[in-house]
């Protein structure tokens, strides 16, 4: 049995310890809002926070999260998750929507620590996370809007 | 109430059928030869023709619920397209609904009612979702606030023509009644169903073309509640991935599944046809135990040959003359004579799709001998029939649940239902639990399907005055349609028509044209590919007509213009993209800039590029201005989002992607060596779209075909270079 903090709840799960992250959560816990995009750490389809941190759940096996805060799309909170979330509605960011899971988690921790990051600080922190629909303008708008919401 | 009366509908429909049917089908016969190179002509769109059935039909598309929400039925898949926002917008507007009580819903699989008027099956491709259902979805929605209207007429008493609705409010004003939609919708939907409707004025439309409105999943999407097929968890389901062969064509000759069944979470590892499958408790021990497999493959009749053996076979041929797909004049004559002449030969590589998700689909046996799937399912007409060939049941026992898909660019739709067929094969071998087939992103670079490798050869040639006089080019390549239930109305006289369209009917006034065509064969599977053949055609040709401008000492765009006399709408994108990309002002040190236009799927679109260069000569795509025609926009906001998705697509894939094989084997296999275009890579796109009333087109794809000839022509214009072989990395480009 691992046990793992996920969104604040503490939850078992009796698997192999090389499992995955992703696959816990996704097949194991049903929580399906963090998504499958490559497999290795190569789309940030996958990014949960570890700590805080976006993590790459596809390649860190479950026995390296125990007794970590883990926390998902589905359990973001907080005034950096609100304004990023606010941003990518209020400029309809998706389309497919499928890489927007990560896309989030992924902005969520780049303007909780920077609040006015420039068109390279977001190439930096974005380039991982890959979006085939090409939303990319979108994305880089809306993340500077949700910085300026931070600023307020 | 207006809603769960599909079946109703459905019996409706199924009296109404054989007429329509033989309207619409050519008498029997699937239309499926509408498919890819549909053209909607300017004269058609004009027109007063409808398409599809010409009776309103609002139990089929909508539901109106005693919590007044609106739900619109949306018979097309949604990928990323915006389909479901779009169509539940053309129902809103004549229903005159508030945008707030609007909802969208996935139809079932259902050929009767739910046919795309293109095809004539249920599916959804080609840029023909907002087309087909414009005429449609318009009477569903005005017959539909027409009952509204009755009801409220019938419990006030008071004449229909008092009556007024506005943002989901039926009112009369003498009496000050009011109502909602839903205190309506009971009694509304027991009103007969008018046999005619008239629609609004598109003067008068508050929601068509608002800019305001917002997607209908932009909350779900961005909450990570929205549901795709990946997400679908069945009582029970179990897990399976497939090992299929690495080569094409090549069949398993022998098992060793002994390591993979002690791999824990293994379940069952069955040998069928189409592999070896490994079903599994979740998708990482399905994984795992693949991994564990040992299989011997039989490549007798499989590619063994690598890529550049492969267009080396494609140069010898196109030495020689091929198929007729354009005989205009006399070519070879004209460029005997012309003043000067301008050969160029193309490559354009194997390229695959990737949508994000990667493909899947769950597949449960039900007690009547049919199934039931769970699937981002495009093509559910194909997929139902596919579905009941492998189970031995009817379509009509294939109930197929469409969900959210994470892109497409053409995957999920293929002629034979591929991934669908293998979920419901394997289903079948293992009828004790669903089976959530799942690929892997490997098994999706390596799987083919691909845009066909494609060369072209043009030569071309201008007069002293600067005037096209000839031109004569070869396309040698695979066609997807070959072998398949489409052959027999899309390869006529061994010419594809999706392989040579943008071509052989090229918008410039050539007077002497000639394109040939060869179709090669191979085991490496293709498919169409988001813009299909417009995907090459419209590459090479922009590319040669920038080559052709500077041998006639033209500016691109005067060349161009000179050229489109006789097509406005093409003219019209061309100078509206020009303007807002103040052509005509020199650009600032270190920026230089290239232009293309193309139409494709009825839709008339320019692409002005504006790329500068490292120290390397490297190529930076700084800035693209896209104007596009679509006739009436839907929804600017979608259109805007559609075009800025294009054109980072098609840039995307010209900068660095490219499916090679060697000995047979595909050399690529994740995202670490198909590179995907990525946020530093994407450059800022501006979208400008013509005012139009003409009956709308598609947006999905014409925003792809333009975007990499404009890169392209930008280069040759800093450079004098011309980028014939893609990707553009392989010219030390990027
Ligand atoms: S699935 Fe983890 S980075 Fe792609
Ligand atoms: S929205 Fe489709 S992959 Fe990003």
């Amino acid at each position: 049995m691992i046990r793992l903090n996920i969104n604040g709840q503490e939850r078992e799960v009796d698997v192999p310890a090389d499992m995955p992250l992703l696959w816990v959560l996704r097949d194991e816990l049903n929580m399906t809002g963090t998504k499958f995009g490559c497999g290795i750490a190569q789309c940030g389809a996958c990014t949960v926070h570890i700590d805080g941190t976006p993590t790459r759940s596809c390649v860190t096996p479950v026995e390296a999260a125990a007794g970590t805060a883990i926390t998902t799309i589905e359990g973001v909170q907080g005034k950096a998750a609100q304004a990023v979330q606010a941003a990518w509605q209020k400029m309809d960011v998706v389309q497919c929507g499928y890489c927007q899971s990560g896309q989030i988690m992924s902005a969520i921790a780049l303007v909780a620590e920077n609040q006015n990051p420039s068109d390279e600080d977001i190439d930096a922190a974005m380039d991982g996370n890959v979006c085939r629909c090409a939303t990319y303008q979108r994305i880089r708008a809306a993340v500077k809007d949700a910085a300026k919401t931070m600023r307020a | 109430m207006l809603h769960n009366l599909i079946k109703q509908a459905a019996a409706d429909i199924a009296v109404a059928a054989p007429s329509r049917r033989s309207v619409l089908m050519g008498g029997g016969a699937l239309v499926l030869g509408a498919m890819l190179p549909i053209r909607v002509r300017a004269e058609d769109a004009a027109g007063p023709k409808i398409v599809g059935p010409t009776d309103p039909r609002p139990h089929a598309f909508v539901r109106i619920a005693a919590d007044n929400t609106v739900t619109v039925l949306v018979k097309h898949l949604d990928k990323g397209q915006g389909i479901m926002t779009g169509l539940a917008t053309i129902v809103a507007e004549e229903l005159d609904a508030d945008w707030a009580q609007m909802r969208g819903e996935f139809a079932p699989a259902n050929g009767e009612l739910y046919a795309n008027h293109m095809f004539g099956i249920q599916g959804t491709g080609g840029s023909t979702a907002v087309t087909n259902s414009w005429d449609e979805l318009r009477m569903a929605g005005a017959a539909a606030r027409a009952m509204l209207v009755a009801t409220a007429a019938q419990r006030w008493s008071v004449p229909a023509a008092e009556i007024t609705v506005e943002k989901g409010v039926v009112k009369h004003a003498k009496s000050a009644k009011s109502a909602t939609f839903g205190e309506l919708a009971e009694d509304a939907a027991k009103q007969p169903v008018p046999a005619k409707v008239t629609y609004k004025d598109p003067a008068s439309y508050s929601l068509i073309g608002n800019t305001a409105l917002h997607r209908l999943d932009h909350i779900s999407k961005t909450n990570g509640t929205a549901q795709f097929a990946l997400d679908v968890r069945r009582p029970g389901q179990v897990t399976a991935v497939l090992a299929r062969s690495p080569r094409f064509g090549g069949t398993v000759k022998s098992v060793d599944d002994k390591a993979a069944r002690q791999v824990a979470g293994v379940i069952d590892v069955i040998t069928l046809p189409i592999g070896v499958a490994v079903i599994a408790k979740n998708t990482w021990a399905a994984m795992q135990g693949r991994q564990a497999l040992t299989v011997e493959w039989d490549d007798s009749k499989a590619e063994k040959r690598g890529t550049e053996q492969m267009i080396a076979d494609y140069r010898a041929l196109a030495d020689k003359p091929g198929a007729k797909a354009a005989a205009k004049g006399d070519a070879a004559k004209a460029l005997a004579g012309a003043a000067k002449v301008v050969e160029a030969e193309f490559v354009f590589p194997y390229l695959a799709h990737a949508p994000m998700e990667p493909l899947n689909a769950t597949a449960q046996l039900t007690q009547d001998g049919g199934c039931e799937i769970w699937a981002g399912s495009q093509f559910q007409g194909v997929e139902q029939k596919v579905a009941a060939g492998v189970l031995g049941c009817k379509p009509e026992q294939v109930k197929i649940n469409t969900l959210w898909a994470g892109g497409s660019f053409g995957r999920r739709a293929t002629p034979d239902g591929d991934y669908i067929a293998e979920a419901v094969t394997i289903a079948k071998a293992y009828p004790k639990a669903p089976v959530h087939l799942v690929w892997t992103r490997e098994d999706d670079i390596q799987g083919g399907r691909y845009r066909p490798l494609f060369l072209h050869r043009i030569k071309a040639g201008v007069d002293a005055s600067g005037k096209i006089v000839g031109w004569d080019q070869r396309i040698v390549g695979q066609s997807f349609m070959a072998g398949t239930l489409f052959e027999p109305f899309m390869v006529k006289d061994g010419v594809d028509s999706t392989a040579v369209e943008g071509a052989s009917d090229m918008a410039y006034t050539v007077p002497n044209l000639a394109v040939d065509y060869h179709l090669t064969k191979s085991p490496v599977t293709t498919l169409w590919w988001r813009s299909v053949g417009h995907t090459h055609t419209a590459y090479a040709k922009e590319v040669m007509i920038d080559q052709l401008a500077k041998a006639a000492g033209k500016d691109p765009v005067a060349f161009r213009a000179d050229m489109l006399q006789d097509h406005p709408r093409l003219l019209g994108v061309l100078k509206l993209a020009a303007e807002k990309a103040e052509w005509s002002k020199p650009l600032p040190q270190g920026r230089f800039r290239g232009v293309a236009v193309h139409e494709s799927f009825g839709s008339f679109v320019a692409h002005v590029a504006e790329i500068s260069l490292n120290e390397r000569q490297q190529i930076k795509v700084e800035r693209v201005v896209v104007a596009i025609d679509c006739g009436q926009v839907i929804n600017p906001d979608v259109v805007k989002a559609q075009m800025e998705g294009g054109t980072g697509w098609g840039i995307g894939h010209a900068l660095r992607d490219q499916i090679t094989l060697t000995d047979g084997v595909v050399d690529q296999t994740n995202f670490d060596s198909y590179e995907p275009m990525r946020m530093s890579d994407m450059p800022v796109v501006e979208v400008h779209m013509v005012p139009s009333t003409l009956r709308p087109t598609g947006v999905g794809e014409p925003g792809v075909p333009g975007a990499a000839p404009a890169v392209a022509n930008a280069y040759f214009s800093a450079t004098g270079k011309a980028l014939h072989v893609l990707p553009f990395a392989g010219a030390g480009a990027v």
